[in-house]
């Protein structure tokens, strides 16, 4: 325990590997998951900030942690590619956008928060939900718009919510979603919450107004929201450059801070969404902008490879892979074997496999339940014929 | 606001200015700058604030300086206000409450004299109100404050100068009734907003020649209040719908196809729908006047349903 406290770096680790695995395998079962000691470790590449200082790139974790990211990332690609394959067998219908790619800046953002800070995200919206606490049934109940989903089916791919972790969705329209974010940082304002919200975006929805006036809200009355710039370089099937006259999204908000974040780096998101919060509180509204990746088309419509080359998405999961990075940290740190994440990653599909058998068993919602939920209950509409005995219509 | 610590408002110069019909007047310095909120220009994220505050609990009253501003909030108002209860499985509810005025005015011109009632009526999920007297006026607004559903409240630009004793004690109206102005028996009338005085003039004549309409205001514009209305039609066996909604897709036209669908066989004579012509209101002061429906029309066209 004493030579892994001392790993501190990952060349100091590599030196005194061979002796640690070495004492180890002979002397006692290292405990992978439930290690809290702290472990420091240098992000790859360093912050850049727009009028404000950039953190450290120096970020504290654990070995829990850490493996921590590596399982529940695992289970988010396998739950995406399970997605995949479902939609091709035309379970899932109607749109699916898949999060592959993106998952670091999910796992780096909810290490950072707490349930009580609010997320809201646009309709890539899968994993963010998995992060927050949902369930895999929940997630693929509702994709295959079965009761047991999150939204009772009737929200689909685009519309998963969770109010109880504070995750207000899934949402279709883009850019919609930054003015409800701005919303929801406006009613923590108000209730004096000490809590912040993130509303997320991508790099396609940084030319919508809204974007600006809600920033200029924001700004104006230091509103303790965040804007997360999820840029993985093609708004559907335009590039950025395309797109954008400045495609450096950290700087658009001008007169409010930015600061541009490696999001294929779990650590360095999760060091940027902690620095952003601390801001958010006391400076009103500040920027991230998340440079990642998606290795799936905008959606599951799209092949992903007539707007950029095979060689391009294949070099990005070569070099800058969000889970390959966790994992290459965790074995260089010796907080676990090359099998223990193996056998990790055979749990996860597991899970995911169960998951989805269960969600298959889950009956498709009541006819009835067209017309719940459009009202809320007790300020019902009841539409009369002639007399009170015919009952045309009953909206719940 | 006394009430309930989470009810707030926001809109353009309701806070200093006291509104710009005065609406809000006095509440900023009541209840402070955040509370009553000076938004900058910008309808759509003001009112997809309001919303995103809804959904975590907040009672947010969003005012439209005027109702056709409102329509640069449609993507809001449409997609999020009243989609999300039931898009989110029932999860969420949106207590929010939009209102403004709209209606032709005096001489404003084509874009701020806008009768748009109609082009929120279809979206699912939303309650929409008209109020035209002070005394209705406030019982809807209460009612709407304390509803958990989104709703919308249309007032006009020519009625807030009206005055009436009110009672003083506590009252909330029900969003869902219509109001029973004047009971008759030879024809309903039906109406809201301020043709409900257009049609109390030409009620005055009408009386004078001898006839006896049954006049309902029915506020509720979505939904609407069939029950009252259908106790009506079953009586008079006539209708005429009196309205400042556009012609063509307009309230009246929804209420003529939901009365035929209902009422169908207690009907005399087909339904008769006077509403404001299907064009950008003029400026001329002459031209304004005819596009909105006037009592001597009204008159008319009872005289020609009772034939």
């Amino acid at each position: 325990m004493a030579l892994s406290r001392a790993a501190s770096s990952p060349s100091r680790a590599a030196l005194l590997k061979p002796l640690a695995a070495a004492i180890s395998s002979s002397l006692f079962r290292r405990p992978i998951s439930t290690d809290t000691t702290p472990i420091t470790v240098e992000t790859s590449v360093p912050f850049t900030a727009h009028r404000c200082e950039a953190p450290s790139r120096t970020v504290e974790t654990t070995a829990e942690e850490l493996v921590g990211f590596f399982r529940t990332m695992a289970l988010m690609r396998r739950a995406e590619i399970a997605a995949d394959s479902l939609y091709k067998a035309k379970l899932i219908r109607g749109f699916c956008h898949l999060y592959d790619g993106q998952e670091a800046v999910a796992i780096g953002m909810e290490a950072a928060i707490t349930k009580k800070d609010c997320i809201i995200t646009a309709y890539r919206d899968h994993c963010i939900y998995l992060g927050r606490g949902g369930t895999l049934l929940e997630v693929f109940a509702e994709l295959m718009g079965r009761q047991a989903g999150c939204s009772k089916g009737k929200g689909g791919s685009m519309h998963f919510y969770k109010k109880d972790a504070g995750f207000y969705g899934g949402h279709g329209i883009v850019g919609a979603q930054i003015p409800l974010g701005i919303g929801l940082a406006f009613a923590q304002k108000y209730k004096k919450d000490e809590s912040v919200s993130f509303a997320l975006y991508g790099d396609g929805a940084a030319n919508q107004g809204q974007l600006f006036e809600a920033l200029n809200m924001a700004a104006l009355w230091d509103l303790p929201a965040i804007l997360v710039c999820e840029n993985n370089h093609y708004g559907m099937g335009t590039a950025e450059w395309r797109a954008a006259k400045s495609p450096a999204y950290y700087k658009r908000g001008d007169y409010v801070p930015g600061l541009k974040v490696d999001g294929m780096d779990a650590l360095a998101v999760k060091q940027a969404c902690k620095f952003a919060k601390e801001h958010a509180l006391k400076n009103g509204p500040i920027i991230l902008e998340m440079d990642t990746y998606r290795y799936h088309g905008h959606s599951m419509s799209d092949p992903g490879s007539t707007y950029r080359t095979r060689d391009e998405i294949s070099g990005v999961r070569q070099e800058r892979d969000p889970i390959e990075r966790i994992r290459k940290l965790v074995l260089s740190l010796d907080l676990a074997t090359e099998k223990e994440l193996k056998d990790i990653e055979k749990e996860v599909r597991k899970e995911v496999d169960d998951a989805i058998a269960q969600a298959k068993e889950s009956p498709m919602p009541d006819p009835s339940e067209l017309f719940t939920n459009v009202y809320v209950k007790g300020y019902g509409v009841e539409s009369f014929g002639a007399d009170r005995k015919e009952v045309r219509a009953v909206l719940p | 606001m006394e009430r309930d610590p989470l009810v707030c408002v926001m809109g353009e110069d309701v806070g200093h200015y006291g509104g710009s019909y005065k609406v809000t007047k006095g509440l900023a310095t009541k209840y402070g700058d955040l509370r009553v909120l000076d938004t900058p220009i910008a309808e759509n994220s003001f009112t997809g604030m309001g919303i995103g505050a809804a959904m975590t609990g907040l009672r947010p009253i969003v005012e439209g300086m005027n109702m056709g501003f409102l329509l640069l909030a449609y993507n809001q108002i449409s997609n999020n206000c009243g989609m999300l209860h039931y898009t989110s499985g029932g999860q969420f509810k949106i207590p929010i409450v939009i209102r403004g005025p709209g209606g032709v005015g005096r001489q404003l011109g084509a874009e701020h004299s806008q009768r748009l009632e109609s082009y929120f009526q279809s979206i699912p999920g939303i309650q929409m109100v008209a109020c035209s007297t002070p005394y209705n006026a406030k019982g809807l607004m209460k009612a709407a404050i304390r509803s958990d559903n989104p709703v919308i409240l249309f007032e006009h630009v020519l009625l807030y100068n009206l005055k009436e004793r009110i009672p003083d004690e506590e009252y909330v109206l029900s969003l869902e009734e219509a109001e029973m102005v004047r009971p008759g028996e030879h024809v309903t009338i039906l109406t809201y907003s301020r043709m409900r005085y257009h049609v109390m003039q030409a009620a005055k004549t009408l009386v004078n020649k001898g006839y006896d309409p049954e006049v309902i205001d029915i506020r509720s514009l979505k939904p609407f209040d069939l029950y009252t209305i259908g106790n009506s039609v079953k009586k008079t066996h006539r209708v005429l719908i009196v309205e400042e909604c556009m012609r063509t897709g307009g309230i009246g036209a929804s209420l003529t196809a939901a009365i035929n669908e209902n009422f169908h066989d207690y009907l005399d004579a087909p339904i008769v729908c006077l509403s404001s012509q299907d064009v950008p209101t003029p400026y001329a002061g002459t031209l304004e006047e005819w596009t909105v429906v006037q009592p001597g029309q009204i008159v008319t066209a009872v005289e020609q349903l009772c034939k």
